[in-house]
């Protein structure tokens, strides 16, 4: 049965949940609703909450597992002439997942029966699904087909049978809620602690797939230095993959990747804090109402503008301009993607990120903060710079993270504005190029996941993420030093 | 160099020129209409209490004599009020330069998220009252010890303002402006969350302060205005109602809307 038609069914089932125990509770105090512990919606909150969380977590646990054992059980069955040389386990699977839903929507469809299935041969088979449009990556083999078929029928039959458990739990899960609907029944904590539950279950999630993350990172790291040694990745100052996948001669030293990171997102910073900052205090501030309202969101759209457009900007128009302005005439080299090109437009799309966090930030120090240093003679600029700034720090230095994190992150700018050349050098109008854009370029094109050019791009990443959890770090230890909280 | 300041103003010779004088002075908050034609000449080196029921806008013509309603977008102030003979709302008087001689207590205390001596030394460093380090210790001490505070405050200087309890806080705001060392100070209801001991302290650092500044403060206690101010302004619905010696309003009050509320009929 299809996953809409079980959500629709579960639906019902928790409104009738919903209906029937709102109504028991009340019969069972003859209609007197005053008698109740709690108002009868709380009842029925609960009849529905019954029904349906332990349905949909059992839902949602099958569908995450079932994929996982059913490949397992199927690769442990095939042959071991399967795999073709060259080929992977995990290809011969991918083929026979597509194999099967051919066949799912070839009978669906009509073109063919189960029956009519038994009887054709390897080729008809083949014929049949290509003309239904399922693609294979090699040519469809009697082995794959056997398996697709078992996996095919594996997979109906789960269906069914995960269909019957989910929808008996939500049965039962309702008919209790039902039976315990009576009047002196503290329907209102129960469903106060059900939502508690959803929450912490939310809270988890988010927490979890962090984790998920990180595991992942480190597993392919670790993969990564069992192949290639650290004390290069880390200390050499060359970055010469080869392309050959397995030529073996590739450098792969993190440095020239993390200057050009560092060296673009310190020039994007210098230029978005001082006037993102500037610009909030302006608006906060000084500016009159009409102004703020018109000038935020015009700085807000600023942050709405993709990347890529920003890329195209710095490509066409501050790339050349910065050449022809500064670097040929002072003999700093003649290359239209520089470092500078690709810091400046960065500043650029952070101002907002700055500005707008700032401002919020600002406006929330109460007047009276105001009103006591302006009462004892300040100026506008003294009572900013000696009570407000310091008294939004925290938030500030938050905005100022925030807009860090995006530099280091930023990856179709570089591309851009800086080009892609791994390099270790003082000159800003020289091309150089980030972490983030190596690690795209050695995941794009025909890759092999198991060679050291592609997995040094987990390490990469896992560098990144080591740098920015040190700077958030940093940040909270700044803000716990200097922070001056007003209640 | 602070003290060498304040002997100077104790030798200066009384004169019988009101400080402040206020002449048919209107506030509006939008449409709201919060003080309605208010006279009154406010006497250097004494103490005027306003008194009246909440609401009444004490607060609101408080802040006109400091030019602390520019602060608030909506408010509008009409009429004549001079200190020294100079107009205030002129356009060549800078604000700043105002406040800093008419200081201010505000209603809510608002020490600044700084420490002890931080807020303390804040209007001192910015007009450069202090020449150095223990002319400032000097000056944060000798405040501290007026506004009653020393004593509880004088081994947390370092600890922040905002951790101080109500009435503390309320002290601090005192010193605060005492510290900056203006010729008039504003009061607005500055023992209202303070216990009776802090109070009398209060009250007798008002007394003190009388000698070289003129003081205006608001307040709720009859008892207090009776006890600490020479003159007293009973405001009532944006009027001031009578205006005249604390005595004479105490005893025998002309109006008798003055009457009930002294009697706790109004309010
Ligand atoms: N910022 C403001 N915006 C709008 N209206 C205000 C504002 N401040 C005061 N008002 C109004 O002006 C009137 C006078 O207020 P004010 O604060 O001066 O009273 P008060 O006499 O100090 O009262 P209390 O004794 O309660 O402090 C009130 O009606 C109040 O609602
Ligand atoms: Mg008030």
């Amino acid at each position: 049965m299809p996953l809409s038609w079980i959500l629709l069914i579960l639906a019902v089932i928790g409104t009738i949940a919903f209906l029937m125990a709102r109504s028991r509770a009340i019969a069972t105090v003859d209609g007197d609703a005053r008698r109740l512990h709690s108002l009868p919606i709380y009842y029925g909150l609960n009849g529905a909450l019954m029904a349906l969380t332990p349905a949909l977590g059992l839902l949602a646990i099958w569908l995450l597992v079932q994929p996982i054992l059913l490949d397992r059980s199927i690769l442990a069955d095939l042959p071991a002439g399967a795999v073709p040389d060259g080929g992977t386990a995990a290809l011969v699977m991918s083929d026979v997942r597509r194999v099967a839903d051919g066949i799912d929507s070839g009978i669906s469809s009509g073109s063919f029966t189960r029956d009519e299935l038994r009887d054709l041969s390897v080729e008809d088979v083949g014929g049949l699904l290509a003309s239904e449009g399922t693609a294979l990556g090699s040519a469809l083999t009697g082995e794959v087909l056997t398996a697709a078929t078992s996996y095919w029928q594996a997979r109906s039959s789960l269906s069914w049978i995960m269909t019957i458990a989910v929808i008996g739990l939500a049965l039962i899960g309702g008919a209790w809620a039902v039976s315990r609907s009576r009047g002196e029944f503290r329907a209102r904590n129960v469903v106060e602690r059900g939502v508690l539950i959803l929450m912490i279950a939310a809270a988890s999630i988010a927490i979890l797939t962090t984790l998920g993350i990180v595991l992942s990172l480190l597993f392919e790291t670790a993969n990564f230095f069992r192949q290639y040694s650290w004390t290069e990745f880390f200390f050499s100052t060359t970055w010469s993959p080869s392309f050959s996948g397995r030529g073996g001669a590739s450098q792969l030293g993190i440095l020239p990747l993390l200057w050009g990171t560092l060296y673009i997102s310190t020039i994007a910073l210098i230029v978005a804090v001082p006037i993102g900052l500037f610009a909030a205090i302006y608006l906060s501030e000084y500016a009159g109402k009409k102004f703020r309202s018109v000038a935020k969101p015009l700085i807000e759209i600023l942050a709405g503008i993709p990347t890529i457009v920003y890329g195209l900007f710095a490509l066409i128009t501050v790339g050349p301009f910065l050449r022809d302005a500064f670097a040929s005439p002072l003999g700093l080299g003649n290359s239209a993607s520089s470092v500078m090109t690709a810091g400046l437009v960065m500043g650029i799309m952070l101002i907002p990120f700055v500005s707008s966090l700032s401002d919020d930030i600002i406006n929330a120090v109460p007047q009276a903060m105001r009103d006591g240093s302006l009462g004892l003679g300040a100026t506008k600029s003294e009572t900013i710079r000696q009570v407000i700034v310091p008294a939004a720090l925290p938030g500030i230095v938050g905005a100022v993270l925030l807009a860090a994190s995006r530099a280091i992150g930023e990856t179709m700018i570089v591309v851009l504005g800086a080009g892609a050349a791994a390099r270790l050098d003082l000159n800003p109008f020289e091309a150089m190029t980030t972490v983030t854009v190596k690690i795209v370029s050695q995941l794009t094109g025909d890759t092999d996941f198991a060679s050291p050019e592609t997995l040094v791009a987990f390490a990469l990443g896992l560098t990144l993420f080591v740098i920015t959890l040190g700077l958030n770090v940093l940040a909270l230890f700044i803000v716990r030093k200097y922070r001056e909280q007003y209640e | 160099m602070y003290d060498m300041r304040l002997t100077e103003r104790v030798l200066d010779t009384e004169t019988d020129k009101p400080k402040i004088t206020a002449k048919g002075v209107q506030v509006y908050y939008g449409d709201t209409h919060a003080i309605k034609d208010v006279n009154v000449d406010i006497a250097d080196k004494t103490v005027t209490a306003f008194i009246g029921p909440s609401g009444c806008g004490k607060s609101t013509f408080l802040r006109c004599l400091n030019r602390m309603n520019d602060t608030i977008s909506i408010a509008r102030v009409e009429g004549d009020i001079r200190i020294d003979g100079e107009d205030i709302y002129d356009k060549r008087v800078d604000p700043v330069q105002l406040r800093a001689k008419v200081g201010m207590v505000f209603q809510k205390p608002n020490p600044f998220p700084k420490s002890i001596y931080d807020n303390v030394a804040y209007g001192p460093r910015i007009h450069g009252l202090s020449r150095n380090k223990s002319d400032l210790d000097e000056i944060v001490e000798n405040a501290l010890r007026r506004a009653a505070l020393w004593d509880e405050a004088k081994d947390r200087l370092s600890q922040p303002g905002t951790g101080l309890s109500g009435g503390q806080q309320q002290r601090l705001c005192i010193a605060r402006a005492v510290a900056t060392a203006p010729e008039i100070l504003l009061m607005d209801e500055p023992c209202s969350a303070l216990d009776p001991i802090a109070t009398a302290q209060v009250e007798e650092l008002i007394d003190e302060l009388r000698q070289s500044y003129s003081v205006v403060i608001v307040t709720h206690s009859m008892q207090q205005a009776a006890r600490v101010s020479q003159k007293t302004a009973f405001f009532h619905l944006g009027h001031l109602v009578e205006y005249g010696e604390t005595g004479k309003i105490f005893t025998s009050p002309e109006d008798p809307r003055t009457e009930s509320y002294i009697s706790g009929r109004i309010g």
